[in-house]
């Protein structure tokens, strides 16, 4: 598929790919999607902010050019902006693509590292030689000011020209916690909102520190996503829960939405207002207890966008998604087209652990295995099932 | 207690407990007071000035405040600006317009003054307020879903609404300002965010000193009792608003 070329947020011809309940894709255009909200139905969208995340500067030690890429923290305290994860890169640009960057010099923790105004220390390598935990150095007011000033989005190989900071925040962008875009909102706008009230819909919001999407490292993206900090607003988990008990749906708009709700959700689908640190990964296995529907960019398979739609259709309709989606030239990536994509009618079986033989085989069948792992973390992981 | 004083100061500290407040142009005048009235009365405040010495001397004094350096009429100051601001307050309930530029000083007629003159006036005093609050308004409603009376505070004058010789690029500015208010105002009602313009009268300040060098500053209103009227109205949106978003209109202080 294409890539998008240029960072326009809410493009006049963007096309939606709507997948629905028994799997059936149509094609749309992306201005008519208050068209499938029905009235009593709930969107919720992020509303994360999105930081200038992209670090240039120099790991004192060696006086090798670096680039820091912010990608996680703990918490979205305004005071907590001392310690980040983060992923460095070698000399170079994102013009240069990843495989070809230069490896940025062996870090070791108590590394000094100088950001322009900023000055951080490696705190401990984790995981992979390039992800690392930094620590600050400077007061809260000039880490804040150092970010604002110095730092830059983290850019998209794929777009001939820089994004700028403005770029990257959807309409309804309010805290600066999230590390790239929660690129499914720009689709939205206030005229849209105000027309998913007048048709009897609810908008609410979460903010969820959506991490970086990809590294270009297929190790390091191996270990995406990590731990995102959300909020839920108590207004929000009422207005579900009010639309829930109506039969409306509960429309997410991005994967961050349907990785916090889901997180939130009580085996019964409540939602819990309030903070918390999203852990799990949302796949195939993932028996989804709130959200029904999510609207979202196009992405490719083998992404963790990609693998978080398998909570909502079978693999085969993804497949199809796919080359409708090739066949009709939609293109991919933060700024391209999108697609609506409803929970399926008969999902993935959800039981209790139970005659784990014959379930393995039906599951077996229906390329789909795996049941509830009884007491894992919020219920939410499966464990696969040998068939 | 029975000192009516303390009692007073109590009640203030409790009408604004909490709330985020942003002020440009907060290191001087209006801007200055209101910045001192808003941490009395207990809100959260984070104030804009350009003049980096100017910003510290105000957060050696106020350390409860938190200062950044940025001009408004510069666009690529916003976003620093906004994200200073939503990141040190954690977001925005209520936005203060305040940073003004008169245009040319001393004061001419339009046939003399200098187009980049209108033009710095156009920027400071209608683009940079657009600009920050467009940048800020996902905060604002954020603030208004979550039960919060979101508000914006365009600082206006009477120059806006009468055509006073000499005052046609700070007056022109304004007035589109003022309009500029009522549109949003309108606007942004079914998102729970008000839009004001206020006039906050002849102040005793040093835009006025630059302006009218020759007024008698006994005449003129004291920043501080300006700052407690506009500090009174953002009250008021809070206590009114919760009644259902009645009143505290652009006529307020009219």
């Amino acid at each position: 598929m294409m890539n998008a070329s240029v960072p326009i947020q809410r493009a006049p011809d963007a096309k939606l790919l709507v997948v629905d309940e028994d799997g059936a894709v149509t094609h749309h255009a992306r201005a008519a999607f208050p068209n499938l909200v029905r009235e009593g139905d709930i969107v919720v969208a992020n509303d994360a902010a999105t930081l200038p995340a992209s670090l240039f500067g120099v790991h004192l030690p060696t006086g090798s050019p670096i680039e820091l890429r912010l990608a996680a923290r703990d918490s979205l305290s305004p005071e907590r902006v001392t310690c980040f994860t983060a992923v460095v890169f070698g000399a170079g640009d994102f013009r240069t693509p990843t495989e070809h960057r230069p490896h940025p010099p062996v870090l070791r923790g108590g590394d000094a590292l100088q950001l322009g105004p900023l000055r951080a220390v490696v705190l401990r390598v984790v995981q992979h030689p390039r992800l690392v935990e930094v620590r600050f150095l400077n007061p809260v007011g000039e880490i804040w000011e150092g970010l604002s000033r110095y730092g830059r989005p983290i850019q998209y190989a794929y777009l001939p020209e820089p994004i700028a900071i403005w770029d990257t925040w959807t309409r309804i962008a309010s805290q600066p916690v999230a590390f790239e875009s929660p690129s499914a909102g720009f689709i939205l706008d206030w005229t849209l909102i105000g027309s998913l009230r007048s048709r009897g819909a609810r908008f609410a919001t979460v903010t969820h520190a959506a991490g970086i999407s990809s590294t270009g490292d297929l190790e390091l993206d191996q270990l995406l996503p990590f731990d995102e900090p959300y909020n839920i607003p108590p207004h929000t988990a009422t207005l579900i829960a009010a639309s829930r008990r109506r039969g409306g749906r509960v429309i997410a708009i991005g994967t961050t939405v349907v990785r916090a709700l889901e997180h939130a959700a009580d085996r019964d689908g409540t939602v819990r207002p309030g903070e918390g640190i999203a852990t799990q990964r949302i796949g195939s296995l993932t028996a989804l207890r709130v959200v029904d529907a999510i609207v979202t960019g196009i992405h490719e398979r083998g992404t963790s966008h990609y693998e978080l739609l398998r909570a909502f259709q079978d693999d085969d309709t993804l497949l199809r998604m796919d080359s409708e989606a090739e066949a009709r030239g939609y293109t991919t990536h933060e700024f391209g087209d999108s697609a609506f994509i409803r929970k399926a009618l008969v999902c993935p079986i959800r039981l209790p652990l139970a005659p784990v033989v014959v379930l393995g085989r039906v599951l077996h069948q229906r390329g789909s295995l795996g049941v509830l792992a009884n007491g894992s973390h919020d219920g939410v992981e499966r464990r696969e099932l040998q068939g | 207690m029975s000192n009516p004083g303390m009692n007073k100061e109590r009640h203030m500290s409790q009408d604004m407990n909490g709330l985020r407040v942003a002020v440009t142009g907060g290191t001087s005048g209006l801007g200055l007071a209101l910045v001192r009235e808003l941490l009395g009365r207990g809100a959260r405040v984070a104030f804009v000035a350009r003049n980096k010495e100017g910003v510290e001397r105000v957060a050696r004094e106020r350390s409860d405040a938190h200062g950044i350096v940025g001009d408004v009429s510069q666009k690529e100051d916003i976003y620093p600006i906004a994200i200073q601001l939503l990141g040190a307050l954690g977001g925005v309930d209520v936005l203060v317009n305040n940073a003004s530029s008169l245009g040319p000083v001393p004061l001419v007629p339009l046939a003399d003054t200098e187009c980049e003159d209108l033009e710095l006036a156009l920027a400071t005093n209608v683009l940079g307020p657009f600009r920050l609050t467009k940048a800020l308004l996902g905060a604002l409603a954020a603030s208004a879903r979550g039960g919060r009376h979101a508000l914006v505070v365009n600082v206006s004058t009477d120059a806006a609404l009468n055509a006073y010789p000499n005052w046609g690029a700070y007056g022109t500015s304004k007035a589109a300002l003022h309009h500029l208010s009522r549109i949003w105002d309108e606007e942004l009602t079914p998102e729970g965010i008000r839009v004001v313009s206020i006039d906050p009268g002849d102040m005793d300040t040093p835009m006025h000193a630059l302006a009218v060098p020759d007024a008698d500053r006994s005449t003129l209103k004291r920043p501080d009792v300006a700052a407690r009227e506009v500090a009174d109205l953002i009250a008021a949106v809070q206590s009114v608003a919760t009644a259902g978003h009645a009143a505290a209109d652009h006529e307020v202080l009219q």
